[in-house]
């Protein structure tokens, strides 16, 4: 009756120090896990280390300082030999990231299109969309880029048998030349193209404020498209109508004037946009076919027109089931865009390479790449996250 | 006069089939003017790319010339290049009077691949088939034992070297991946912050990062004196590469599985290995297969990166045909010709991926 020894049941477990304690077991297993991790860690570190100061091989980041003393194909901004090798990755990063988004744009712009064309009743279209889709999918990047490489390089003919398919476009063995635009207005026009943006940005967010609080609808396409035809020729106006297109002429063996895309920049921009889009074809059209045939069946009996009901109906549904997939691709993409190495384009991996053959110090140079690469790759998926988020489904 | 009428009404006909040529030209290809604008489109631009295409690749190709001269004067393709190279396209630099080892391996790494696909094999056996097909894979390549000369990996190259990256690739990752999964979703704090960083810090890389450093970090790595080989290398990184995908993927069906499985499998009282390897496992791979499948043609394809720290499979093969100096400028042929060898392979599993995920999709509505 007065057994004081036994303790009130349910009171805390208390916690022994005994195998069979899960708690405990845990903190073991991850003790000796860290314990191997770190174990592995200090074996490479302490290998490397020593290998290096064996083979006289400098560490840390001093390089980046020197001059780089070799020159650059192609450069979005300015650089010489005598440049930095900082400079010099600096260059590779930024032709790293033009080619990634101009990719990002046109393998977007056609693999919507495909999509779409994948899901039309019209036989021919469906069938060569679908022929397009399993051949470009299912034969290697790195291959497509070879190959338009030296389509590009081996088979068009040289500047002064190049082929002239619009006026002022070549494609010659010395890549595409097509006109530009010069003179002072650019800036003013362009500067018009932003106005543009923004003003139909803010139309747009207005209209939406306007309908939810009197229900009438303002006419945003109409007042966009206005704007950005008007704003670029008030530009244009404004700084006195000075602007030339800039012709390229053939003079000698070589065009002069003109933009230039080079055959490595054309043949990974055409390897990726075709690559790329043939996935992003398939994210789109299983997107639309996620959305059930009562949504198009309801939206079509309450009148909408076509236009309306993909915008307001079919399309915001599609969305979420697009958008997770396809910020996978635009990381593939932005990851694939790497493969310029292999024909010579350069990008960050090329300057890299070609920095750690001059200076031997290969580690800083692969932490470089890495680095860079996971920057960009984080900001894409924050970025798409937070659209993803943006457009997801509130449920009450 | 208008009262209801009793008698019932005849039936009306059923509503008529499309059948016939013109209706479903009417139907498919004729709907409406724009439909009608975009056919036209089509037509036009198959009317200008296909008749070229077959001029070039089949009326005007040239077969059986015995020199490059002899195939440019041809206007079309000139096959005869792939008919003379092939050997080196398909078998890199092995040596030459045994390149019947590499092709019974690439045959036996084929049927590897055809087995896992066939469902009676889904059991232990399989596991079976695939360490005797590895190793006698490993031994018909290397030599050395019953009476076969041995070859070094620097000679290894073309299609059987592609096929061996990337299935000895998947058959290692793949252990490794179930176990990031597995670490990943542990509550292990200390567990899952290693799985997290090793799955993302990979999968946020391009995998040419993965080649260089094991082709120039790797090396500085290891202790003095010990050195691998360069496939051994490169084989390494697509393995990492690999897994941290098939973590992923295996995550997700980890992430499929009702709590309902875990509480039962708690209450009879089954460790946590127990657990898994006869509740949740099971019943979450079956899940993944088809992306599993995914994983591996686009590793298949990946393995061509090697091409970039100069390990011969079968694209750095088809070039190093292209520098033969009496055979100029066929690249187009050879790009094209391997280019049929990846389709058929890629186009050959995605097939099954999609046929496979229909059959078992039965029942399985999560």
């Amino acid at each position: 009756m007065t057994n004081t020894r036994t303790k009130a049941p349910g009171g805390p477990p208390k916690r022994r120090l005994s195998w069979n304690d899960p708690g405990v077991r845990g903190i073991i297993y991850q003790l000796v896990a860290l314990g191997l991790v770190g174990i592995a860690v200090w074996f490479l570190v302490s290998n490397t280390l020593h290998n290096l100061s064996a083979r006289n091989i400098a560490t840390g980041f001093g390089f980046l300082g020197r001059e780089a003393g070799f020159a650059i194909g192609e450069t979005a901004v300015a650089y010489s030999p005598a440049d930095t090798y900082g400079r010099a990755i600096w260059v590779g990063l930024l032709n790293t990231l033009r080619v990634a988004v101009i990719g990002l744009v046109l393998a977007t712009i056609l693999g919507t299109l495909i999509g779409i064309a994948r899901l039309s009743k019209n036989f021919l279209i469906n069938k060569v969309a679908t022929i397009y889709v399993e051949v470009m999918r299912n034969v290697p990047l790195l291959l497509q880029l070879f190959f338009w490489y030296a389509m590009i390089s081996e088979n068009t003919p040289g500047p002064r048998q190049a082929i002239n398919p619009l006026p002022g476009v070549f494609l010659s063995n010395r890549g595409l030349k097509v006109p530009g635009v010069e003179g002072s207005s650019l800036d003013w026009m362009l500067g018009g193209l932003a106005l543009a943006i923004i003003g139909s940005l803010v139309f747009a967010h207005w209209a939406k404020r306007h309908q939810a609080e009197t229900g009438r609808l303002a006419p945003v396409g109409r007042v966009s498209l206005g704007m950005f035809i008007l704003l670029p020729i008030v530009g244009w106006v404004i700084s006195g109508t000075s602007l030339t297109l800039d012709m390229p002429e053939l003079k000698g063996f070589n065009f002069v004037g003109g933009l230039t895309l080079t055959p490595e920049f054309f043949a990974l921009l055409a390897g990726l946009t075709i690559y790329t889009s043939a996935f992003i074809a398939e994210v789109v059209r299983s997107g639309v076919q996620s959305v059930s045939n009562g949504q198009w069946e309801a939206a079509g009996s309450l009148g909408l027109s076509r236009g309306k009901l993909l915008r307001l109906v079919v399309l915001p549904q599609a969305l979420r089931v697009i958008i997770p997939p396809m910020t996978s691709q635009y990381l593939n993409l932005t990851k694939n865009s790497s493969l310029a190495v292999a024909i010579g384009y350069p990008d960050i991996v090329s300057v890299v390479n070609t920095t750690l053959n001059q200076t031997g110090q290969a580690i800083e140079g692969i932490l470089i790449i890495m680095a860079a690469y996971l920057t960009v790759s984080l900001s894409i998926s924050i970025f798409m996250n937070w659209y993803n988020k943006r457009i997801a489904l509130v449920e009450r | 006069m208008s009262s209801t009428n009793t008698t019932p009404s005849a039936a009306l006909p059923p509503p008529t089939q499309h059948q016939g040529v013109w209706p479903w030209l009417r139907e498919r290809l004729f709907a409406s003017p724009f439909h009608i604008l975009l056919t036209v489109l089509v037509v036009w631009l198959l009317l200008m790319t296909v008749p070229a295409l077959i001029q070039w690749a089949f009326i005007q190709a040239n077969w059986t010339a015995n020199s490059a001269q002899e195939c440019r004067a041809s206007a079309g393709a000139c096959w005869a290049f792939i008919a003379e190279k092939h050997r080196l396209i398909l078998f890199g630099t092995y040596p030459y009077d045994e390149q019947w080892r590499p092709l019974i391996a690439t045959v036996l790494l084929i049927s590897l691949v055809v087995c896992s696909g066939i469902r009676r094999f889904w059991n232990v056996s399989l596991l079976i088939i695939w360490v005797v097909g590895l190793l006698a894979v490993g031994i018909l390549m290397w030599g050395g034992v019953l009476g076969l000369t041995s070859v070094e990996t620097a000679l290894w190259g073309g299609l059987p070297l592609t096929l061996i990256l990337s299935t000895f690739g998947i058959a290692c990752a793949f252990p490794l991946g179930v176990l990031l999964a597995l670490g990943r979703r542990s509550k292990l704090p200390a567990i899952k912050a290693i799985c997290v960083v090793y799955i993302e810090l990979i999968r946020g890389v391009p995998l040419i990062s993965l080649l260089f450093m094991s082709s120039v970090m790797l090396p500085l790595f290891l202790p003095e004196g010990v050195s691998i080989d360069k496939l051994l290398r490169a084989q390494i990184a697509i393995i990492l590469f690999a897994a941290a995908y098939i973590a992923e993927t295996v995550r997700g069906g980890l992430q499929a599985i009702p709590k309902g499985q875990y509480e039962g499998a708690d209450s009879l009282g089954l460790s946590y290995w127990q657990l898994m390897r006869k509740i949740i496992l099971p019943q979450a791979l079956k899940i993944v297969i088809p992306p599993l499948v995914g994983i591996f043609i686009s590793l298949f394809k990946d393995t061509s990166l090697v091409v970039i720290i100069g390990i011969f499979d079968l694209t750095l093969a088809a070039k190093a045909a292209l520098t033969d100096p009496a055979w100029r400028g066929f690249s187009i042929e050879a790009y094209v010709f391997i280019s049929l060898i990846y389709f058929v392979f890629c186009y050959s599993m995605s097939k099954y991926s999609r046929a496979l995920e229909q059959r078992l999709n039965t029942g399985h509505q999560r």
